[in-house]
């Protein structure tokens, strides 16, 4: 080790940065003096599993009996005392060292949907399926080349009307897809229009919120950033659309996906624009000129939103009505397992932003440790050069060799803290995935309440109709041969109640379809949340396990190394 | 408050032959006494020893951090050319002046201090040790203060402060020692080796510092991890909540770990490492005699070259100022003569001590890697364990989906 020590510095510079100690040439001799990255960790393997061949390692902890020993899926630890096996230990079953996935690995959960793939990991039959069925359908879809464009009518000024726009790119072998591979360019308002019609259609599920708008950002942050992060969140986006098992299907999601040219879903108009509308026939309504009784196809929308002003005002009263009023409404909330479950949502919401906040922390306080523990192992390079240089003394040397093999190890470990961690941030990934669901979630609650507002709203219109009728129609019963113009209003109010009838049951209709909805992604959400978190958990632990016994093979080496000291210490 | 207490048995006459000599020390026991700013620490010194010069062979004397700055200037002041083996720190923040962390490792700074001295081959004949080692609480108070006093201070002492100053600040400006008239090639190396040393030393230092922080953080973001665990588990189903709850366990075990390593990081391998730089700034403070020394000794011969110009004169003229010319020119002489050998035992003294300096280093750092990675790669094989213990209960959950 003496001779060959010093070649594998040639490269290092005193003043050696974090860049190059990327691509820091170690000279050890289990590497072949090839650099540190994943072909030369079997290397380690190999050095590991010789290392189990010695009789008794000074190091092997107490050997880990779990019960799990004859469980074939469970792989032992890698010290195994030699009296359990052969001599050959590369028969031995790997460990998890070895099922840790490459720093390159990129089947993760999120990305390819409905099916979790991870190549590398031979303990494949272990991860848990989300769903029982469609184990073979996928859909991936990527965002990227975001490029300018400028839009040619209405340039009233000069360079205001330029936009961005994003190559989407999908594959998928889904039937009611036309074709297996397809991409559009797409503009940020196009992913707008998309979650809006996704809204409307599908209330009470829950839909995946879609990126901010980021109007501060866009201004203040560098344009490149911007965009960068933007494409990011749109690929998340678009991905957690593609994962959701009905949404996945829906036509908006076709048509956005596949389309080609401008997108042909209706757009969104702003706020202003509807109120302005609303006004407009507001009047009219009033005066009886205008429908005052809510169409049915209106009706399924909530009102806040619309264009009915009307409407959102006597629903307005009824919710005043429901929460100040003496009386119940006729129809209420009265499914208990769903305020139950409301409740539980809530409490899940809570500590899920406390975990997440805590995952957060935890990434970054490994990743200092990962930090420090590199720039320790680069001083002691350039202590080790600098020994060598001045060396006088033999014991110099000596020290030069000591400070070059923990420095290397420190190094190496350095490497290894930085995978675990971008391993971890993976995994714990989930917990923040979830967290943005349960603003999902709020959306389905929130559409169910709305829905019942309408029921109920409906329902107190019907009631004062009716009792207007019933007025009407005594006093009219009094005068003999009819009051002409008593019975035009009876007929009138007859024939509103017969259209409220009508909006009624399309409103209870609407209201029980979307708490069926409510129900099935709450079973979903629970079905999918339990796999989900599994697999979470279990990523995470294997991660740690696998990084763990790497660094510890690490330092095993050095204590070997320096074993001659160990009889001097104290 | 002398305690003499024989060894238990016989009686220990003068040497006997047989029994090789040997000194012992061992500084333990601190004890907080005094009130409020007054507030210090005591410790316990214990000594045995066979050696003759010692009144009692075994004795304990009660002493403070100042005794030993006292005993440590004295070393330096007498045996020049030594490296003095290093005190711990000087001051520390306020807040952790009494913290049990920095008590214990002044403590073992100490220890290590007074056996060293104990073990060199020179310095463990000092008188100024045995004072240290043996007199009473009085005494050594009334020592103590003679020396450290401000209001005591020597002009010659002074003037060696303004001077240590000038060569502080030329350190700083140049980078290195205001070149001297020694002309001495490798001496000159060995200058700026120690000078480069102590820099790549600080840095080494500041990042273990770093890495002793960087397991407690760890170890409490672990913490926090294991409770936010466990309340999600709460809020989980029977199986998956179970699996948090453990999951939650095992955090909060690992941070405990986390937090013994980080205190065994401190004391095996920051720890050495502080005292290694110490030890180079003790060689430097050497390097710093050895240049005034080496001054004083072209001075005083230019004198005596003066003197002897002088009497030569004065012999020619015929003069009856020639015999008290011849005095002053023998006392001149005899100056120089002290000044140049002041300045060799100097010269000898450190090229023993350089050899020994890197020896021992090699074999101090040897340790403290020895330790630092026995302490890693315990650390884990226990994270290892803790995490795999968990696997068992995950396979479980997937089976009563």
């Amino acid at each position: 080790m003496m001779g060959s020590e010093n070649q594998g510095f040639e490269e290092a510079h005193p003043l050696v940065s974090r860049e190059e100690m990327e691509t820091l040439v170690l000279d050890d001799p289990s590497d072949h003096g090839g650099s540190i990255n994943s072909n030369s960790y079997s290397n380690y393997r190999s050095a590991t599993s010789s290392l189990s061949d010695t009789t008794h390692h000074p190091l092997s902890p107490p050997i880990v009996v779990t019960p799990a020993d004859s469980d074939p899926l469970l792989a032992p630890p890698p010290y195994r005392s030699t009296s359990a096996n052969d001599s050959n230990s590369y028969i031995e079953p790997p460990s998890y060292a070895d099922v840790i996935f490459s720093p390159f690995d990129e089947s993760s959960v999120s990305e390819i949907n409905g099916v979790e793939t991870n190549s590398q990991n031979s303990d494949s039959s272990l991860v848990f399926s989300r769903s029982p069925s469609s184990s073979s359908d996928y859909i991936k879809i990527t965002v990227s080349n975001p490029q300018k464009e400028y839009d040619s009518t209405n340039s009233l000024v000069p360079g205001s009307n330029t936009f961005t726009t994003y190559l989407i790119a999908t594959r998928t072998n889904i039937p009611d897809y036309r074709g297996s591979e397809f991409s559009v360019r797409r503009r940020f308002r196009d992913v707008v229009t998309l979650a809006d019609r996704l809204a409307e259609a599908y209330r009470g599920f829950f839909i995946p919120p879609r990126p901010d708008k980021n109007v501060v950002e866009s201004q203040v942050m560098q344009k490149q950033e911007f965009v960068e992060q933007r494409r990011v969140a749109l690929e998340k986006y678009l991905r957690r659309l593609a994962a959701h098992p009905v949404i996945r299907l829906s036509d908006e999601l076709k048509v956005f996906l596949q389309v080609q040219g401008k997108m042909p879903l209706p757009t969104s108009t702003d706020v202003a624009s509807r109120m302005l509308d609303g006004a407009v026939k507001l009047p009219k309504q009033l005066l009886g000129e205008s429908n005052a009784v809510v169409a049915p196809h209106e009706v399924v929308q909530p009102a806040r939103g619309g264009r009915d002003l009307l409407r959102l005002f006597k629903e307005l009263k009824q919710s005043v009505a429901n929460d100040w009023g003496g009386s119940k409404p006729a129809v209420v909330e009265e499914d208990k397992e769903f305020l139950e479950k409301k409740e539980w949502v809530h409490d899940l919401e809570q500590q899920l932003s406390n975990a997440s906040q805590q995952a957060e922390a935890l990434v970054k306080a490994q990743q200092d440790m990962g930090e420090t523990m590199g720039e320790l192992g680069l001083a002691f390079i350039k202590l080790t050069k600098f020994e060598n240089e001045e060396a006088i003394f033999n014991s110099q040397r000596v020290r030069a060799t000591d400070m070059k093999c923990f420095a290397t190890a420190a190094v190496k470990a350095s490497r290894f803290y930085r995978e675990l961690n971008a391993q971890t941030v993976k995994h714990l990934d989930t917990l923040h995935e979830y967290l943005g669901l349960m603003l999902a979630v709020h959306g389905a609650y929130s559409d169910r309440s709305s829905a019942l507002l309408t029921v109920q709203t409906l329902l107190s219109e019907l009631s004062s109709l009716n009792s207007r009728t019933e007025k009407l129609e005594a006093a009219s019963s009094k005068i003999f041969g009819g009051d002409k113009s008593r019975i035009r209003k009876i007929e009138e109010l007859k024939e509103t109640i017969r259209a409220t009838e009508d909006a009624k049951n399309v409103a209870i209709n609407e209201y029980e379809r979307i708490k069926e909805n409510n129900k099935s992604e709450l079973e979903r959400l629970d079905r999918e949340r339990r796999a989900d978190f599994l697999n979470m958990l279990r990523g995470f632990v294997v991660n740690q396990v696998g990084y763990a016994e790497k660094i510890s093979n690490v330092w095993a080496k050095v204590v070997e190394e320096t074993s001659g000291y160990g009889r001097e210490s104290t | 408050m002398e305690q003499p207490r024989s060894v238990s048995g016989a009686s220990l006459s003068p040497r006997s032959p047989s029994s090789p000599p040997f000194l012992s020390i061992s500084v333990t026991d601190p004890v907080k006494l005094g009130n409020g700013v007054q507030a210090y620490i005591s410790y316990r010194v214990i000594t045995k020893t066979n050696f003759t010069e010692y009144q009692w062979p075994e004795k304990f004397v009660i002493r403070r951090y100042s005794d030993f700055v006292w005993l440590h200037g004295r070393l330096f002041e007498k045996y020049k050319g030594i490296f003095i083996p290093p005190l711990p720190e000087k001051s520390a923040v306020e807040k952790f002046r009494f913290s049990a962390e920095f008590i214990e490792t002044r403590r073992q700074g100490l220890n290590s201090f007074v056996n060293r001295i104990a073990s060199h081959h020179e310095l463990h004949q000092s008188e100024d040790l045995r004072t240290f080692l043996q007199s009473d609480e009085e005494t050594m108070q009334r020592l103590r203060s003679y020396e450290t006093g401000i209001f005591i201070k020597k002009p010659a002492d002074l003037m060696q402060i303004f001077k240590d100053v000038q060569l502080k600040v030329s350190d700083v400006i140049l980078g290195k020692e205001k070149p001297v008239e020694e002309s001495n090639p490798e001496y000159e190396k060995l200058k700026h080796y120690i000078f480069e040393l102590e820099a790549h030393l600080a840095e080494a230092q500041k990042h273990a510092y770093r890495l002793v922080k960087g397991h407690r953080d760890l170890g409490q973001s672990l913490s926090d991890f294991g409770k936010v665990a466990k309340l999600l588990g709460a809020c989980e189903g029977y199986t998956l909540g179970k699996v948090f709850s453990e999951l939650g366990a095992k955090s909060e075990t690992l941070s405990i770990r986390l937090q013994k390593e980080a205190h065994q990081l401190l004391m095996n391998f920051e720890e050495p490492l502080k005292d290694y730089v110490r030890a180079v700034q003790s060689i430097k403070a050497t390097i710093r005699e050895r240049a005034n020394t080496c001054r004083e000794k072209g001075e005083l011969a230019e004198t005596m070259k003066l003197k002897e110009i002088n009497l030569g004169k004065l012999v020619l003229a015929l003069s009856d100022r020639v015999g008290e010319a011849e005095i002053e020119y023998n006392e001149s002489k005899a100056e120089s003569e002290e000044a140049t050998r002041r300045f060799e035992t100097i010269v000898r003294r450190m090229s023993d001590e350089i050899v020994q300096f890197q020896e021992q280093k090699t074999l101090d750092m040897g340790i403290a890697f020895h330790e630092f990675a026995k302490g890693q790669s315990q650390l884990a094989n226990s994270i290892a364990n803790a995490w795999r213990s968990l696997l068992p209960k995950l396979e479980a959950c997937s089976f009563t989906q």
